[in-house]
């Protein structure tokens, strides 16, 4: 743990009735890197997920965000702090054009229209919606309505940004360009955490991947580490015998 | 209060309570069948008193007899409004929470204006009845026959749901549409007629509950709308959906009302009712049993 | 020109032609429809702010218009303060009410939360009901005096009426093409779109609810204040029953919910046409007008469930396309 990380996730575990999600999940998050958070299903990363957003609440542990501790705080004041999120199936407001979707965010930032408008413009071309302006949200093709929960997100100008499952289902064309917008956005200087299941896709994008496994964590570090690892392999083995 | 007094108020209100769980269930029902909240649902039982006091007319039958009748007109008349208006209610793009409601109560509207263009505005009862003005007398406790006729069938009425819900192929088509409208059409079963089915059971239990009250209640084109009111009240305390949860919280309201009458004004013998519903939801946003 | 500043001309023509009205048209029945129209679609425009953009429905909005109207009431026929300042005592008294109210409330989500509306609707009206400092079942009455801006009586004259109920609807129309384009119109928007989302990028969820909430009440106050005026009686029954909780809702969801034109669509369908069918039908009891009147929103409600004025903007991006 370092000063250089914008979020510590420190012992954190999660537990409903029962059933526990999360054991003493510790990770550091370096400021500017892409984290991938990768595992099985029912591995975890969801619910981590949640919790680092602000949308569940942690049973023990604690979490800090640029050095202020965020572990009680609200999903609100979470985002007024500098973290965004992006909901795996998108939840684009459907009453509304696909600019007007991201002057929400750009809302957050401030209380004139005007300038939540240009804010808006700007993601949008970043994203390459910029031709899809005025188009009502609920037109988009799924693709398209992920990049405008992306843009939506990164017009609330985040310090750290988290993917969920932003490249599922995607065409080898449609990832090329998922990977690329990703790669601009940490350009940008926004830090990412990416929760993946593709890894051919995911691996080669991201600095760090930290593989969770019955809501632990298995593994911490480079890809081409991680890959190698015995233990990750064997939590995968039984994965991909059963996977298509 | 002496004890023949408290006696007394606690089976009025559990046998009116009865009753209001039966106006609840089938708005109930077909709330958790297919989210709608059926706005005519008074309409619907004031349908059903109209009908009895019809066939009264025609037949010159004991309403006792027509009871079972009714809930068959009744549950013709659900399924044929399911089938004329909600099924295209349904198909909204937009704003569907919104069109059902106004959807429903144009119906209502509807409704009120028929009984009132065929029967006039003018109050009507059924004067003779077998259970007429007898009482049973239970040690000190008197209970007139006609509402305790309403207990009975509204506890028989509870308990052909159970076995229906659970029992039954229809019982289980209607909880597998309950739980997944898209799936259920892979496997074969068609949600139009689940639907139409589900919309007829839901009006044939209102229709027994209306029957049941034109035996001792006057009947006029507006009469619905007090029940119905209490019926949302019902539904939302007992939880939206849940079968078990309008039984319980009608029999819940009915003793709140009877013991409320005892010690404020008539007029405001509703308010504990509604103060009861705003307590338990501010504490529980589901109601007692939903799960929504 | 832009679309918005289109929006305003077109409700400078609007208020022309309104304030024309009582110069061309003397039927004092007919002005009497004319002033209700302005009334409801005023009230329904209200109502949208936290109906139609936050996307909470409340069907108990006849709690703040029977509390305006009492309000105004008692301070002019008890304290003899004009209306003109009671109407904004009663809008603000609503408003806290409103606030005070949504504080429980608004924890509330879907059908609870409309129940719950009608049920504090209902025990307000209860409660007046048998309040007999407030004049209890018999209501107050304003008394009657000569002809006055002060005290907003007019005992034949109904242009002064037509004109304050013009007022009353542009004031609650510029509220809401102001905030349409401001940050608590895009917040309340996404609220009601999807809370969920709306939280994550930063929006205050309850708080927004609440000024919708206190807004929408301020103003649905101030036009039962207005109607106290213009009726000069009123009761529990006659301003606080729950079929003036749906009459301030139907002109908002009949004619484009949500939108800043819908509500004065749906009044200008819903209000003459039912004046009209009730005082030719509605007087021989046959329930004729009710048929109608119920046929008229279901088929409304089904065949254009966004509401009328989708019909006027579908033709309109036909023909940019043509």
């Amino acid at each position: 743990m370092s000063c250089d990380n914008i979020l510590e996730i420190r012992n954190v575990t999660k537990r409903f009735g029962g059933l526990t999600a999360n054991a003493d999940v510790t990770i550091g998050v370096k400021r500017g890197e892409i984290l991938g958070l990768i595992g099985p299903n029912g591995a975890g990363k969801s619910t981590l997920f949640s919790m680092i957003a602000g949308a569940l609440p942690a049973t023990s542990g604690s979490l800090s965000f640029a050095g202020i501790d965020i572990t009680a705080k609200p999903g609100t004041l979470r985002c007024k702090l500098g973290i965004a999120r992006t909901f795996q199936v998108p939840r684009s407001f459907d009453s509304m054009t696909v600019l007007e979707n991201v002057m929400v965010g750009g809302f957050m930032r401030t209380p004139s229209s005007q300038a939540a408008r240009r804010a808006a413009e700007e993601m949008l071309d970043f994203v390459g919606l910029g031709g899809r302006a005025d188009i009502p949200a609920i037109e988009l093709t799924p693709p398209e309505k992920r990049r405008l929960e992306m843009a939506r997100a990164l017009a609330t100008g985040p310090k750290l940004i988290l993917l969920d499952e932003v490249m599922a289902g995607l065409t080898p064309s449609e990832a090329k360009a998922g990977v690329e917008l990703v790669r601009k956005v940490r350009d940008l200087g926004v830090t990412i955490i990416m929760v993946e299941h593709v890894m051919e896709i995911v691996m080669p994008l991201v600095d760090r991947a930290v593989v969770l496994h019955l809501g632990r964590v298995l593994a911490d570090g480079k890809p081409a580490e991680v890959v190698r690892d015995d233990r990750v392999i064997s939590a995968y083995l039984g994965e991909r015998h059963r996977a298509t | 209060m002496t004890l023949p007094a408290l006696l007394q108020v606690l089976a009025s209100g559990l046998l009116m309570g009865l009753l209001y769980a039966l106006i609840a269930v089938g708005l109930s029902l077909i709330f958790g069948l297919m989210d709608v909240v059926n706005f005519a649902h008074g309409e619907f039982l004031m349908t059903a008193m109209y009908v009895v006091f019809g066939l009264w007319l025609v037949t010159a039958l004991d309403p006792v007899l027509l009871v079972p009748v009714t809930a068959a007109v009744l549950f013709a008349a659900g399924a044929f409004v399911y089938l004329a208006v909600i099924r295209f209610a349904m198909r909204a793009k937009a704003n569907i929470g919104m069109v059902q409601i106004f959807a429903t109560f144009g119906l209502a509207i509807l409704i009120q204006g028929l009984a009132q263009f065929l029967f006039s505005p003018d109050y009507r009862s059924i004067p003779t009845s077998w259970l007429g003005n007898r009482t049973l007398a239970i040690g000190d406790v008197f209970l007139p026959l006609p509402q305790v006729f309403g207990g009975l069938i509204s506890l028989l009425a509870f308990a052909g749901l159970y076995l229906l819900m659970n029992r039954t192929d229809l019982g289980k088509a209607l909880e597998a549409t309950r739980e997944d409208q898209g799936a259920v059409a892979l496997v074969g079963i068609d949600r139009n007629k689940v639907f139409a089915l589900g919309w007829g059971l839901g009006s044939a239990l209102v229709g027994l509950a209306g029957a049941v009250l034109a035996i001792f209640y006057y009947i006029h084109p507006q009469v619905g709308g007090p029940f119905a009111l209490i019926a949302y009240v019902v539904v939302a305390l007992g939880g939206f959906g849940s079968v078990f949860g309008a039984l319980a919280a009608g029999l819940i309201v009915g003793l709140v009302e009877a013991f409320a009458a005892t010690l404020l004004p008539p007029a405001m013998k509703s308010i504990a009712v509604y103060l009861l519903y705003l307590g338990v939801v501010f504490l529980r946003p589901r109601g007692l049993f939903g799960r929504l | 020109m832009s679309n918005r500043k289109k929006q305003l001309l077109i409700l400078a023509a609007i208020a022309v032609i309104a304030g024309l009205l009582p110069e061309l048209v003397t039927d004092v029945y007919l002005l009497n429809v004319v002033v209700l129209t302005l009334m409801f679609a005023a009230l329904a425009q209200s109502w949208n702010i936290l109906g139609g953009y936050c996307g909470q429905i409340s069907l108990g909005h006849a709690l703040y218009f029977g509390t305006g109207a009492y309000v105004t009431s008692i301070m002019f026929t008890t304290f003899g303060v004009s209306p003109w300042v009671g109407v904004f005592a009663g809008g603000i008294f609503s408003a806290a009410l409103a606030l005070a109210l949504g504080y429980p409330c608004f924890r509330l989500k879907g059908h609870y939360f409309s129940i719950a509306t009608i049920v504090i609707a209902e025990i307000g009206l209860l409660l007046v009901h048998n309040w007999d400092a407030v004049g209890g079942a018999l209501g107050i009455t304003w008394p009657i005096g000569q002809d006055s801006w002060w005290t907003l009586q007019f005992a034949r004259d109904k242009a002064p009426y037509v004109y304050l109920a013009l007022g009353l609807f542009i004031a609650t129309w510029l509220s809401t093409y102001w905030i349409e384009d401001s940050r608590w119109g895009f917040w309340w928007r996404a609220i009601k779109d999807s809370p969920e989302a709306a939280e994550s990028l930063g929006v205050e969820v309850f708080r927004s609810k609440m000024a919708a909430a206190a807004l929408s009440a301020f103003f649905t106050a101030i036009g039962g204040g207005f109607y106290a005026a213009f009726v000069s009686y009123i009761d529990p029954e006659s301003v606080m029953s729950f079929r003036f909780s749906l009459l301030f809702a139907l002109p908002a969801v009949l004619g484009g919910i949500g939108t800043l034109w819908g509500p004065l669509v749906g009044a200008l369908i819903l209000i003459p046409f039912t004046e009209i069918t009730r005082s030719y039908m509605g007087g021989f009891g046959n329930g004729l007008d009710l048929i109608i009147y119920g046929a008229l929103i279901i088929v409304i409600s089904l065949v254009k469930p966004e509401g009328i004025l989708s019909l006027f903007r579908d033709r309109a991006k036909r023909g940019a396309r043509s």
